[in-house]
């Protein structure tokens, strides 16, 4: 059994391949460094021999003014923890072979590194702009490109309260408003580049059929009732049969990671909450792991049980919500949706009570968390834990799990096999609705996870009643998990250290991920010593989950489509950032 | 009932008929029906939205004001919530949406973001506040706005409707008719309101250029 690979070992790649790939050796950064000509050989030798399976998160780094990375993180989907590469590109010839023939998971990341950085991936089959539109100027998350309203390179500014009196940053712009032109722009001359690129690059299909029909194009979204928001996608469909379909994104494109540069770390956290806002402690808690990563601090106990607690509840309140949601697209409007929703309120009650705010809790520090449960909230929980929410489960499982119209539009359709589900990077429900027993908690624990006696709900047959099953099997486990915090959690600080305005973030790199309600939700945090993030990416669970949107819609109808979409489970705050 | 706000007060009706007869005026009946079925569009584009749909849920409700048909066709509604963050990338289709919509029409701004750009505000995406395209009837702040404001956001636009005169509706008049240039995606947001601006750019460039030049010549 010599050649048995243990999931704990990482592969040394700066041996295997002498001279070609090196140990990235900075202080504070870890992983290898590989030369763009040998990138495609190693990352097929990590996915064939070493099992690193799972793309979890491509983005770029622009070391202004010397260089461009890209970083790779890679996972097994046995678990265990990252292998990360890196290729170092000159930024006035940033290009790097695209992976997308390995891991597929990689073609919307590389597209947004591209549309955001400006980094070409040579052989990627549709590199286009994915959250600005086709033709807008500049790759914004360069350094040296500056916004409309741009004030300074870091926050706090001093512009905003020169003499005390508040300065609009629309007066400073002849336009009045927040747009800035290429110099000698003529807007009479400007021909928009429209959609053709999004149409044109639907695949016909080629298989012969005995009868000549014609494809037509159909566009939904972004105004339209059931795409959960401001998503869009155009499909093709011969008859009622989808034959191709491509998501258009960018709609809610808020431009999170380039405010995230100019903010302080902690002015970062109530941005956190609006990524997925329906769950804004999970996006709170990865953000925190990452950068107290770098800090090198841990929480006290019981802020690590008030953490766990927080985001379990909010895995609950957020697959309450889809459910729910799914419902209403399956055709039942509204009625399950309020069973849903009125246990969610429930839920936000108890955040309201520990933050202050029902839906944007900005309720993490990094240390801790910002203040202790007020009085009589643990009972609520308690209450919520042991009496109220596992009978709802269990309502909304007899309502619906058995339903006929349900089960018939849900059983065998937007399959997604097992194989598929990890090549495109899915993470979350998707990933263990298709029978791979996937969960950070479990695969590269975090926090307190380890003590806790829960499951891991898997399911296999990948489609959307999967999905929908899993969803409710997981909200049990996550009760269970309260059960257990609320009763063992112990008296204490809920801080480490004294709280700051502004933190001490050493220089280094550091990817803390969570498994949010959605899937896997990553921080990838570079600090070079300053009082800002030099580099901010969030590695965004329902963004990359879209990636097998096109693949579970195939010769599906297009009712269906509405069908598999709300299966997914999409926001679109963190969809398009 | 709410007799008393549609009844004309000085007009003195016999206390036998007072609950079966309402003497009123025409613009009073009209606003009074008009403010009590006010028909939201669908239409969410962010984390308002989340509230907004909560407001229409079970502990919320805002059937309670005759407000429960949301209509995702514009066609068919009264009132644009703008819930959430507007985009460069989106408002070309918020306009189009504003424009389909029938008169009488109105506009509630949700939210910081449909505000003023709210805390996404400096983005290179993002537009500062909904105004800067439609006409904002009333503005909510917030982040988000909890549903009891949004509550409140619709009570005051139901006092506002029920000031109007149909003596004075813009939308009966004749030719009335008033289409927002829908914006475009150049190399950053294009208004088709503003292109004169550029030409004033290049003008004053160009003027500065010829007086410093003249200042030139004449020194030589
Ligand atoms: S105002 Fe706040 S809650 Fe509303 S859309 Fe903007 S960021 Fe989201």
């Amino acid at each position: 059994m010599e050649d048995q690979i243990f999931v704990s070992d990482l592969p040394s790649l700066d041996t295997l391949y002498p001279g070609k790939v090196t140990l990235d050796t900075r202080s504070g950064y870890s992983g290898f460094i590989v030369p763009r000509e040998f990138l495609l050989e190693v990352s097929t030798e990590i996915h064939d021999v070493w099992g690193y399976d799972m793309l979890s998160s491509i983005t770029g780094v622009d070391y202004f003014p010397e260089k461009m990375e890209v970083v790779y993180h890679f996972y097994r989907s046995l678990g265990g923890g990252a292998l990360v590469l890196k290729v170092q590109v000159p930024r006035d010839d940033a290009v790097v072979p695209s992976i997308f023939s390995i891991y597929n998971g990689a073609e919307f990341q590389e597209r947004e590194a591209w549309d955001l950085l400006g980094i070409k991936f040579d052989g990627h089959p549709d590199l286009r702009r994915i959250l600005m539109w086709e033709g807008f100027e500049g790759f914004p998350l360069r350094k040296d490109w500056k916004e409309a309203y741009y004030e300074g390179d870091t926050k706090p500014f001093s512009s905003r309260w020169p003499e005390g009196v508040a300065e609009h940053s629309e007066n400073k712009n002849i336009f009045n408003d927040n747009v800035k032109y290429p110099e000698n722009f003529d807007p009479d001359k400007w021909i928009a580049s429209g959609e053709e690129a999004l149409y044109l690059g639907l695949q016909k299909s080629e298989n012969g059929k005995d009868m000549e029909t014609e494809s037509i194009v159909i566009n939904l979204g972004p105004q339209h009732p059931s795409t959960h928001g401001v998503f869009r996608m155009a499909a093709l469909v011969d008859g009622e049969e989808i034959v191709d379909l491509k998501p258009a994104f960018g709609y809610l494109h808020r431009n999170h990671e380039k405010i995230g540069e100019r903010n302080t770390f902690l002015q970062n956290m109530p941005f956190t909450d609006r990524l997925d806002y329906i769950s804004s402690m999970s996006n709170n808690f990865g953000y925190a792991l990452a950068v107290e990563k770098l800090m090198g601090v841990k929480p006290p106990e019981r802020a690590e049980y008030i953490r766990v607690i927080m985001a379990e509840l909010t895995r609950i309140e957020s697959h309450f919500m889809s459910t729910g949601f799914l419902l209403n697209d399956l055709g039942a409007f509204f009625t399950p949706a309020l069973y849903a929703l009125k246990e969610r309120e429930l839920i936000l009650d108890v955040f309201e009570a520990v933050s202050g705010s029902r839906m944007m809790c900005n309720y993490f520090r990094f240390g801790g968390v910002v203040r202790d449960l007020p009085a009589g909230i643990q009972e609520t929980i308690k209450n919520l834990a042991f009496e109220r929410l596992p009978g709802k489960v269990d309502e909304l499982d007899q309502l619906l799990t058995e339903n006929e119209i349900v089960r018939s539009r849900c059983m065998g359709i937007g399959v997604l096999t097992a194989e598929q589900a990890i090549n495109l990077s899915v993470t979350g429900p998707i990933l263990r609705a298709s029978g791979v027993p996937y969960d950070i908690r479990r695969a590269d624990p975090y926090s307190i996870y380890d003590r806790f006696d829960f499951d891991i709900p898997v399911f296999y047959h990948g489609d959307v009643y999967d999905r929908y099953l899993i969803r409710i099997e997981e909200m049990r486990q996550s009760v269970r998990i309260i059960q257990q915090a609320i009763t063992q959690i112990p008296e204490g600080p809920v801080f480490e250290g004294k709280p700051q305005y502004q933190v001490r973030v050493p220089a280094g790199e550091a990817y803390g991920r969570v498994e949010a309600p959605k899937g896997e939700l990553g921080f990838y945090v570079v600090s070079n010593g300053q009082a800002n993030p030099w580099r901010y990416h969030v590695r965004a669970p329902s963004f990359i989950n879209l990636t097998s949107l096109r693949q579970m819609c195939l010769k599906y109808k297009v009712a269906d489509v509405i069908a598999i979409l709300g299966s997914i489970d999409i926001v679109l705050g963190e969809v398009d950032r | 009932m709410q007799s008393e706000k549609i009844n004309k007060p000085d007009i003195n009706i016999p206390p036998e008929l007072q609950s079966q007869v309402a003497i009123t005026t025409l613009d009073r009946i009209y606003n009074w029906s008009r403010a009590n079925s006010l028909w939201p569009m669908m239409f969410g584009l962010a984390c308002c939205a989340i509230e907004m749909i909560i407001t229409a849920a079970s502990r919320y409700d805002f059937s309670r004001f005759g407000m429960e048909v949301m209509r995702p066709s514009p066609r068919q509604a009264d009132v644009m919530i703008v819930s959430g963050t507007v985009t460069k990338k989106m408002v070309p289709q918020i306009v189009r949406l504003f424009n389909q919509m029938g008169e009488p029409k109105y506009v509630l701004a949700m939210g910081a973001c449909a505000s003023g750009g709210g805390p996404f505000k400096e983005g290179y995406n993002v537009v500062s506040g909904i105004d800067k395209f439609l006409p904002v009837d009333v503005y909510i702040p917030g982040c988000p706005p909890t549903p009891q404001a949004l509550l409140h956001g619709l009570i005051i636009l139901q006092k506002k409707i029920e000031k109007e005169k149909l003596a004075d509706a813009e939308w009966y008049k004749k030719d009335f008719y008033e289409e927002i240039p829908v914006p475009i995606l150049g190399p950053d947001l294009l208004d088709p309101r503003k292109y004169h601006l550029f030409k004033k750019e290049i003008d004053t460039t160009t003027e500065e250029l010829v007086i410093e030049s003249d200042a030139k010549g004449e020194e030589a």
